[in-house]
């Protein structure tokens, strides 16, 4: 009993036959080939699947495609624009965000949509922002100072 | 001259496709045609296995094929495990359980259907019939004599046992002034890298090669392993390691289910995938720690420490993994730290119990040998009401080295004062000093606890390295070490550039693929740097001395007459006459020069010839709140050594991450099991790690001590944080609560726990109450 969805998917329309329990995440990766989204839990923990659905950043393993129907969703192979990297992705690159990059794809959509709400967050606003998202492997120093690092870029380029 | 390379804050070459979702992990790998495996599990920690049905499994929509343990038997009697002791007991660990569970989790059956649902529904299908035996959990009440028995086999669950002695242990206790003794429980952790395991195994009958995907720390070693076991010769077996999220040694094992996906993928010629699910990852991965330990000091007035005697009962879990026995000899080996401490006597069980076993996990078995002589000097100084700081002064190691210590090591080099002197300078600790006893007075609980650690790295047998210049002038490396995270394709791009004289960005290093690298051993135990990197300076040696006698050959001067610098050989005293490398390498592929092959390229393999020894002094401040029993991680000061770093951009990221797990491991981190052996800390919901609002910025700062063991004089980082991190915080947990007459408290210090102590001490000492009711009137 296969059920029809549409969605946007990084500015893509997108049309497929899916089984109603296929979550999001297994959409993208598996339908889509999308594959810079992560699963590293069964039980929405870690974030390593956080995309932006809406401008919101859910986690994918957590909603099943049928109810993301309709939905304009981003991920990170849609973060670049024009081949120019996202503040976010120089801002990793730049302080060492990430070590074996897991959680990095994850990390970077939360942190776009915590940039988006405060746009010069404190080092505690960064954390709070994130705690939904675990790393196991940078003890988040370098990834604080990634957004700090993208929130300096963003409110640069605002004010040019 | 351009700045050397080595030593530069360089971003890695790695990041680019990590941080735009086109990196490729295990899980991303799935060619045309691939099945998935799913495997059934033991509910029970130890059961007879008296029959395994998948009959209706085989039924079910989509499935393929199944195999039980007696029918995999046929084909692979046992789980490796590469190590022998004389003595140890070694139990077969049969890939499928063969009449009797041993571990909740144990693989029982395995499935293969078209899809990862249907496998998954498959699996459950699959039938069993468990008679329930009493299951052993605790490694202490496993020794006793009339215990039952994980392995019938055996006439007790003593796995292994050693004594280690050094100098005369029984006088020095009895000439001692004081003697402080202390049980600690170095509990069971859960490695979690936030990549789960996985597997792809691909047959291709026509060439008879296999080709295997793993989330492998070892991809030479899993491709000699697989070989044997499937009776495959090693030329007929690639095993590819693509990008790994993380392994912390949790992925240096063969475990079952990559042994299972080639057995299914060679019967019917299919790709073959099995992605472990984070449930699976708790009860199915090897897990870390888990010792109980007895420590006894003897000590003078002055705190100089005379002799330690330290009984490790390592509870192992129910099989052996791949180097499970060794674990805990390294708790014995550094059990006296970075201490001169003439006499010793070290004793290890290692026990089995119904459990998950345990192999190495990030610092394995090095972070509880820190514990142990770390809380130990710690408890001396509060013993003799001497200043932490200058117990481990007056005891430190002070040369010459390389040094013999009581726990047979031969340690390199070290200047364990200077790292712990920068320590206590950077974290201020004289005015911290002041200021947590103007804080007590108003009733907030500050501590400072230190750790000066000792760590044992560039685990041999040997690595290898391979430098090709290409005829355009471009360099490709291959190591056989396998980093996943640590970013080795910078790193070792640096090591080269500066060797080869030519931009980081020019040399590319690839890894991980047993096709296209010769040879390897692997990234673990922190020797990627130190074992790995000197293979790679060595084949640039190699290289260059080829490319002199090119060089020699265009210019037509003996080699003797020639120097490079800035990527060009020219002739002393007449610098004009000069050729780059490029054209050197041009001419090794085109022209023949006489004495000389063609190509310009070279392997090496460094054969380690003796451990080398990192270390440092962490310092963490902690603030704890007596009405919750929360522990809050004020601040954090790390400085170690290393020897030389090649990379200080990653060598700190190496640090920070040691440092988050090691104080998981302090503060909230346990692997929690019942009595009847069911794992209760199984998913993330109840296993916590650290989040980004858990710790603070961390600040970090290397002194610089080479070891002469190597070329690079690098020693290595990967495992220092984690050792370093965990005494420190306690430390500084213990000294907060000082005030109360708490003297220990076994971790995680998790609120609860701290809570209760203090509500255990309030009670045993009315008159420490004043400590909380003084904030009342301060404030
Ligand atoms: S996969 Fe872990 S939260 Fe979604
Ligand atoms: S970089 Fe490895 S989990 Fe975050």
């Amino acid at each position: 009993m296969n059920r029809q969805v549409t969605l946007r998917v990084n500015g893509v329309t997108q049309q497929h036959s899916v089984e109603p329990r296929l979550l999001l995440v297994y959409y993208l990766r598996e339908v889509l080939g999308l594959t810079g989204t992560h699963v590293g839990c069964d039980t929405s923990q870690c974030g390593a699947c956080t995309v932006l659905l809406e401008g919101q950043a859910v986690k994918s393993c957590t909603i099943l495609a049928v109810q993301a129907d309709g939905a304009e969703i981003t991920t990170i192979e849609g973060l670049a624009r024009d081949g120019k990297l996202h503040p976010l992705q120089t801002g990793f690159w730049e302080e060492h965000g990430l070590q074996c990059g897991f959680c990095t794809p994850g990390m970077i959509m939360a942190a776009c949509q915590l940039l988006e709400r405060i746009p010069d967050p404190s080092e505690a606003q960064i954390r709070h922002g994130l705690a939904g998202n675990l790393c196991r492997c940078t003890g988040y120093h370098n990834i604080v100072r990634a957004v700090q690092h993208a929130a300096r870029k963003l409110l640069e380029t605002k004010q040019r | 001259m351009a700045a050397p390379a080595v030593g530069s804050r360089i971003k890695r070459r790695e990041d680019p496709r990590l941080i735009t979702g086109t990196g490729n992990y295990v899980e991303d790998v799935t060619p045309a045609g691939t099945l998935y495996m799913a495997l059934a599990r033991s509910p029970h920690a130890h059961a007879r296995l008296r029959r395994v049905n998948v009959k209706d499994a085989l039924q079910h929509p989509g499935v393929v094929a199944a195999l039980t343990g007696p029918e995999v038997r046929q084909i692979v009697d046992s789980v490796p495990c590469v190590v022998d002791f004389p003595d140890l007991k070694k139990p077969k660990w049969p890939v499928l359980a063969v009449d009797r569970v041993r571990y909740v989790g144990e693989a029982v059956a395995a499935v293969v259907a078209t899809d990862r649902a249907m496998a998954v529904d498959a699996a459950s299908l699959v039938q069993t019939d468990y008679l329930p035996l009493t299951a052993v959990t605790d490694p202490e009440r496993a020794l006793r004599p009339r215990s039952t028995r994980v392995h019938a086999e055996f006439k007790d669950n003593q796995a292994w046992y050693s004594l280690t002695e050094a100098g005369d242990v029984d006088s020095a206790f009895r000439e001692a002034h004081v003697v402080v003794k202390q049980r600690l429980v170095n509990q069971r952790l859960i490695p979690l890298a936030m990549e789960t395991r996985g597997v792809v195994a691909q047959y291709h009958a026509a060439s008879g090669l296999l080709t295997v995907w793993s989330t492998s720390q070892n991809p030479h070693q899993l491709k000699s392993q697989l070989a044997a076991l499937l009776g495959l010769p090693e030329n007929q077996v690639r095993v590819i390691a693509p990008d790994v999220g993380g392994g912390f040694g949790s992925k240096i094992d063969v475990y079952c289910e990559e042994i299972l996906a080639c057995i299914f993928a060679l019967r019917l010629g299919r790709p073959v995938k099995w992605i472990e699910e984070r449930r699976e990852n708790f009860q199915g991965t090897i897990h870390g720690r888990d010792q109980v330990d007895y420590v006894e000091v003897a000590a003078q007035r002055d705190g100089v420490i005379t002799g330690l005697k330290v009984k490790v009962i390592a509870d192992v879990g129910a099989y052996w993994g791949f180097f499970s026995p060794a674990i805990a000899t390294s708790t014995i080996g550094l059990a006296t730290g970075c201490y001169a401490i003439p006499n010793f006597r070290g004793e290890l069980y290692e026990v089995f119990t119904n459990k998950t076993p345990v192999d190495a996990y990030r610092g394995a078995g090095r972070p509880e040998a820190a514990y142990i002589i770390e809380r130990a000097v710690d408890l001396v100084a509060l013993e003799l009401a001497l200043d932490p700081a200058e117990v481990r002064r007056k005891n430190f190691i002070g040369g010459p080295f390389p040094y013999a210590t009581a726990g047979g090591m031969s340690f390199d080099s070290g200047n364990y004062r200077a790292a712990l002197d920068k320590a206590l300078q950077s974290a201020g600790y004289q005015r911290r000093r002041s200021e947590q006893k103007r804080l007590r007075q108003r009733g907030r609980y500050q501590g400072i606890g230190l750790s000066s650690y000792i760590e044992l790295c560039a685990i041999g047998p040997w690595e290898m390295g391979a430098v090709r210049v290409d005829a355009a002038g471009k360099v490709t490396v291959l190591t056989g070490t396998s980093p996943h995270g640590q970013g080795e394709e910078t790193t070792f791009a640096q090591i080269v550039a500066d060797q080869l004289q030519v931009a980081v960005e020019e040399v590319a290093v690839q890894h991980g693929d047993t096709a296209v690298v010769p040879a390897g051993i692997g990234t673990y135990g922190s020797r990627t740097t130190a074992v790995g990197g000197s293979a790679v300076l060595n084949a640039c040696l190699l290289v260059k001395e080829k490319a002199f006698k090119i060089a020699s050959h265009l210019l037509q001067v003996p080699e003797d007459r020639l120097t490079f610098a800035q990527g060009t050989f020219a002739v002393k005293d007449a610098p004009d006459r000069a050729v780059t490398l490029a054209k050197v390498a041009a001419q090794a592929y085109t022209g023949s020069v006489p004495g000389a092959e063609m190509g310009l390229e070279a392997s090496a393999y460094f054969e380690a010839p003796n451990l080398v020894f990192p270390f440092g002094t962490h310092v963490a401040v902690v603030e704890v709140d007596p009405e919750t029993g929360e522990v809050k991680l004020v601040r954090y000061v790390a400085v170690d050594d290393a020897g030389n770093i090649i990379n200080p951009l990653t060598a700190e990221g190496q640090v920070h991450g040691g440092i988050a797990q090691g104080v998981g491991q302090a503060l909230m981190e346990a692997a929690v099991y019942d009595e009847s052996g069911q794992l209760v800390t199984g998913t993330l919901m109840d296993y916590a790690i650290p989040a980004a609002e858990d710790l603070p910025l961390f600040e970090t700062a290397f002194t610089v001590t080479p070891t002469p063991r190597n070329p690079l004089g690098a020693k290595g980082i990967g495992e220092a944080g984690t050792i370093g991190a965990t005494p420190a915080v306690v430390n500084a947990v213990m000294d907060a609560l000082a005030p109360f007459g708490i003297r220990h408290i076994d971790m995680p210090l998790s609120p609860e726990r701290v809570w209760r102590a203090i509500q255990e001490s309030a009670k045993a000492r009315p008159a420490r109450r004043r400590g909380p009711s003084a904030r009342r009137r301060g404030s």
